[in-house]
């Protein structure tokens, strides 16, 4: 099979015919349906599975990137929450633990102060203020001995929660830092609080974590103030350019445009301080392998369509191409047999052409023979009259014989298409010339029934002349000798011509009349039917845009009726093109 | 020797008996099977030469209905068809077969192949 089967359609520029035996297909169109309905029949699907794994995919994805974002703030908040935690006990631990009266010693709250900071670090200085407010005992940096921190909020929290975790302020020392204070009750009523202040150094490490480009974490309180200081997002004490988390218990995930990037941002509420953890990361970076993965999809998707395109495009070419091919052979193949099957109906009438012609010739030799006799045997008592009448008795035999070689060039001359002017009287009687000795012998009744007045018509006279050869070679062999054949011709309207061939001979079984226009279909056993006669009878008045019935009843007789257009076998212009 | 030509062709067989008759055979000719058969009733022939395709009755059917009359009555049979199917009929049942067009002196041998040689005058040679 060349290549170029897959790639050119060769049927493109043929002519769509009009008439339907000469085409089976409109190649054109089953081409295109074929392409269009394989490419569908690929396309549709492998679309659907792409959109669906896309999303698949895409859901996965962001799944993953949820669950690893949530696990980073659950894990940065509990850092957080156990380092605020640990101060916390550690203080209740040292009320436990020293009375009232030694914590008021500022030797005492100095070595404490320096075990605080030796052992757990960030501790800045140590306060232990009573009941009414007032700072007892200070041991740090800064001289706050005496403060009254009675008109305070954090000094009422204290005082009603037990505990009091600041946010981080710059306060009097103007630095960032943020207060632990811890109430504890005395045995006779009353309380006091420790209060420590904490460098905010260590607080800031645990809420800066180490993340990859782009990402930031940090921790702002309540009114959206950050705490600890941030990438992207600000200086510690600056108000966070994003909106502050609605309160959850749990780590949430939520979203937010932040005009040229998106953003997914992790958040956590640090149980019993004010802080907030946010983990904050561009939805580009978090998704980009799935971008790349998005890419490859699409890019896979875009030439698997090519090439399906390509596939079936190419496919149908040649599909069709066969096809065609086939067809045309078909057309190559039919036409032969018409042309074997003209031939084979004139061989079959040789046997009584050759008759028609001897017996003439006989009498020509035989008349020139007496001629030759009586100049010979008589030359003395010659008759001119007698020698007059044999001359023209040859004469006559001679115009007989050339009669009958007429009609024979007249069929073989309409092998080839000539649509002209036609008197159906005359074709019919061409036709009949060769038959007519055999009905004579046979005693078989001819009758032509030519309606009067039924003009001429155009059509293809040598087509006329083989269907009618047909059809009354068919109608012989049906009858038994002394049947009757009838032809007979009339218009049933003004467009058409109307020609019946009737017999009266064996009929056709009802089973077989559904199938006697198949090609190869004979019921002439063993007699040397080739079954293609009257599917090419059929094939030609299909030709000449007519059509063909049959009427018949076993034991009765079979009519055969052609209804031709006037204008026969006209559009049929290239008429010998696979000769 | 006595000749019985049998042929729908008129023109043929009156010329064909007249030229017969010329070279001594005596022939008497019959346009159809019944006019045939009448002229064998009242005679006697040696020989009868038949055209095998007759409208009605035929050659072969003749010369059957020519041998109840006269039952060693020789045939020759002439066609102008020339058909298989005429051919072994005619070659098997007639002493000749012959195509038309036929020549007289072949026609002559063939007579004298069946009936042996004649004096020329009618009967034939002691």
């Amino acid at each position: 099979m060349p290549l170029r089967d897959f790639i050119a359609p060769r049927f493109w520029l043929h002519p769509r015919d009009s008439a339907p035996e000469r085409s089976l297909f409109n190649y054109r169109r089953a081409w295109a349906l074929a392409i269009v309905l394989t490419a569908l029949t690929a396309l549709v699907p492998l679309t659907a599975m792409t959109l669906i794994d896309y999303q698949v995919t895409r859901s996965a994805v962001e799944a993953e990137v949820r669950l690893r974002t949530s696990r980073i703030v659950s894990n940065a908040r509990r850092a957080v929450s156990f380092y605020l935690e640990e101060r916390a006990s550690v203080l209740s631990f040292v009320l436990q633990d020293r009375s009232p009266e030694s914590l008021r010693d500022p030797v005492v709250l100095g070595e404490l102060l320096d075990n605080l900071k030796r052992s757990h670090g960030g501790f800045v200085d140590l306060g232990v203020i009573d009941s009414g407010g007032v700072q007892r005992a200070y041991v740090g940096p800064y001289s706050l001995l005496g403060r009254d921190y009675s008109d305070q909020g954090w000094f009422d929290h204290v005082v009603s929660e037990g505990s009091y975790v600041s946010d981080v302020f710059l306060g009097f020392r103007n630095v960032p830092h943020l207060v632990i204070a811890v109430r504890q009750d005395l045995p006779g009523g009353g309380f006091f609080v420790l209060r420590a202040t904490l460098d905010t150094d260590r607080f800031n490490n645990l809420a800066g974590l180490d993340l990859l480009a782009g990402g930031d974490s940090f921790i702002i309180n309540a009114e959206g103030v950050l705490q600890t200081p941030s990438r992207h997002h600000g200086a510690v004490l600056d108000v966070v350019n994003l909106p502050v988390p609605p309160y959850s218990e749990y780590t949430e995930i939520m979203a937010f445009d932040e005009g040229e990037r998106e953003l997914t941002i992790g958040y956590a509420y640090v149980p019993n301080s004010p802080f907030i953890l946010l983990v904050v990361k561009s939805r580009d970076e978090l998704m980009a392998s799935w971008y790349d993965n998005r890419f490859q999809m699409v890019w896979l998707l875009a030439a698997s369509v090519v090439v399906i395109l390509l596939v079936v495009t190419a496919v149908a070419t040649f599909l069709v191409n066969l096809v065609f091919q086939a067809d045309r052979n078909r057309f190559v193949a039919l036409h032969h047999a018409e042309h074997a099957n003209k031939m084979a109906s004139i061989g079959r009438l040789a046997a009584g052409v050759a008759h028609e012609i001897n017996n003439p010739l006989a009498v020509i030799g035989e008349k020139s023979g007496l001629l030759k006799d009586l100049l010979t045997y008589r030359s003395d008592d010659l008759d001119p009259a007698r020698l007059r009448g044999l001359a023209e008795e040859i004469a006559s035999s001679v115009e007989r014989c050339g009669n009958i070689t007429k009609h024979l060039l007249g069929f073989a001359r309409h092998i080839n298409v000539r649509v002209e002017r036609i008197n159906v009287e005359r074709v019919i009687e061409e036709v009949l010339s060769f038959l007519r000795k055999e009905a004579e012998y046979r005693s078989v009744g001819i009758a032509v029934n030519v309606a009067p007045g039924l003009p001429e018509f155009e059509c293809d006279r040598g087509k006329l002349q083989q269907i009618l050869l047909n059809l009354v070679n068919n109608a012989f062999q049906a009858v038994a000798d002394h049947g009757h054949v009838e032809i007979a011709a009339d218009s049933p309207d003004s467009g058409h011509l109307r020609i019946l061939v009737r017999d009266d001979g064996c009929g056709i079984r009802p089973e077989d009349q559904k199938r006697i226009f198949e090609p190869f279909y004979s019921t002439k056993c063993g007699s040397g039917g080739t079954g293609l006669g009257l599917s090419i009878t059929y094939g030609l008045v299909r030709k000449l845009g007519g059509v063909i019935e049959v009427e018949s009843r076993v034991g009765q007789g079979t009519t055969f009726t052609i209804t031709l257009p006037a204008e026969c076998g006209r559009e049929e212009g290239e008429s010998c093109e696979y000769c | 020797m006595r000749v019985l030509l049998v042929d729908d062709e008129h023109e043929l067989v009156c010329a064909l008996a007249e030229r017969l008759g010329f070279r001594g055979v005596r022939a008497d000719y019959a346009v159809s099977a019944e006019q045939a058969l009448e002229l064998a009733r009242t005679t006697a022939y040696d020989i009868a030469v038949l055209d095998v395709k007759m409208p009605g009755m035929g050659g072969l059917e003749l010369h059957q209905r020519l041998r109840e009359l006269q039952p060693d009555l020789p045939a020759v049979f002439l066609t102008g068809h020339g058909s298989e199917l005429d051919f072994a009929a005619g070659a098997a049942r007639g002493e000749a077969y012959l195509v038309k067009p036929v020549g007289i002196e072949v026609l002559l041998e063939t007579f004298a192949r069946i009936a042996g040689p004649w004096d020329g005058q009618g009967g034939r040679q002691p």
